[in-house]
């Protein structure tokens, strides 16, 4: 159950292109259809898509409102909707509570808001540990929080992917939407950072 | 609504934070095959999702691992499980294929991870 069957040793590669050969021969997938899905993911979904969300909601409290009730809603009114963001809930991090967001299982993440996961997302080390000792992992990461904030982690389900509304930095309130989104990172948006004024 | 595009920060595309999203072209390709799929609804996300944990699960518990971590392996195999279960393709014959593939003469297996039909 481990290997793929007699062609384990053949280059992964060889053995991608031979099933995409059998599936276009099938008429099961269409290379153009294909080339455009990547080239989307390669080039416009990512953490930019969340950053948007993430400077909005600092910005605009109705907004900031209605992503904390509905995240998947509020995403979508920016135009941000795709495969593993049908339901996304958003937790807001404050001086006193941390989120965090993990996958134990396997590699779920909200794609249309931070795009594909980081290689250490999807690691099994990440994945295992962050769950039993959280903040020993984040101060691996370069987060030291203090010893009286509260460490939230959450573990995707087969249902929901979270995303974490990160602390606006002092020093920014005079900073406008736009000018807050280059601020805003992936890894904060994971909960492994924190948002550093500029 | 188009914000100048940040090339070398933090939210830059298409890199993430300086990883670049594939290392290998195939993997891109692999990735492309399950979206193609599931959008075209030969089957539905949690269907997906559990074959890949199952792929990592089996991985992680393998005592005598022969194989490094490889995420997109785990998920090629993935795919490959479910189309299998489903009678789309059989392991046999993706094993013939390949190993077809094997055979071209050097210079005619470089890929350029775009289409390589025409």
């Amino acid at each position: 159950m481990t290997t793929t069957g007699s062609g384990e040793h053949l280059p992964p590669a060889l053995r991608t292109e031979a099933l995409e050969q059998l599936l276009t021969e099938r008429g099961l997938i269409d290379p153009k259809v294909m080339n455009g899905i990547i080239t989307e993911y390669e080039t416009n979904v990512g953490p930019l898509n969340g950053a948007r969300v993430v400077a909005k909601a600092w910005t605009d409290p109705d907004y900031r409102r209605r992503l904390l009730e509905d995240g998947t809603a509020a995403i979508k009114e920016l135009g941000f909707s795709g495969p593993q963001g049908e339901h996304i809930v958003v937790v807001e991090n404050t001086p006193s509570q941390h989120h965090v967001v993990v996958c134990t299982l396997c590699s779920c993440y909200p794609w249309p808001v931070l795009g594909l996961p980081p290689s250490w997302y999807k690691d099994p080390a990440y994945r295992s540990r962050v769950v039993r000792e959280p903040r020993a992992v984040l101060s691996e990461m370069g987060l030291e929080l203090a010893d009286d904030v509260r460490i939230t982690v959450h573990d995707s389900t087969s249902e929901v992917r979270w995303l974490v509304l990160p602390e606006r930095p002092a020093g920014t309130e005079h900073l406008t939407e736009e000018e807050l989104v280059p601020l805003v990172s992936r890894d904060a948006m994971v909960g492994v950072a924190k948002v550093e004024a500029p | 609504m188009s914000a100048p595009l940040d090339i070398e920060g933090p939210t830059a595309p298409p890199r993430t934070n300086g990883e670049l999203l594939f290392s290998e072209p195939w993997e891109s390709r692999a990735f492309g095959m399950v979206v193609s799929l599931y959008e075209a609804g030969r089957f539905t996300w949690p269907e997906f999702r559990t074959a890949l944990v199952t792929r990592i699960r089996a991985w992680e518990t393998e005592p005598a691992r022969d194989e490094p971590w490889h995420y997109y392996r785990l998920w090629l195999a993935a795919l490959e499980d479910l189309l299998v279960g489903q009678g789309a393709v059989s392991t046999d014959e993706v094993t013939a294929r390949t190993r077809d593939l094997a055979q071209r003469p050097p210079g005619h297996d470089h890929r350029d991870g775009h289409d390589h039909m025409h």
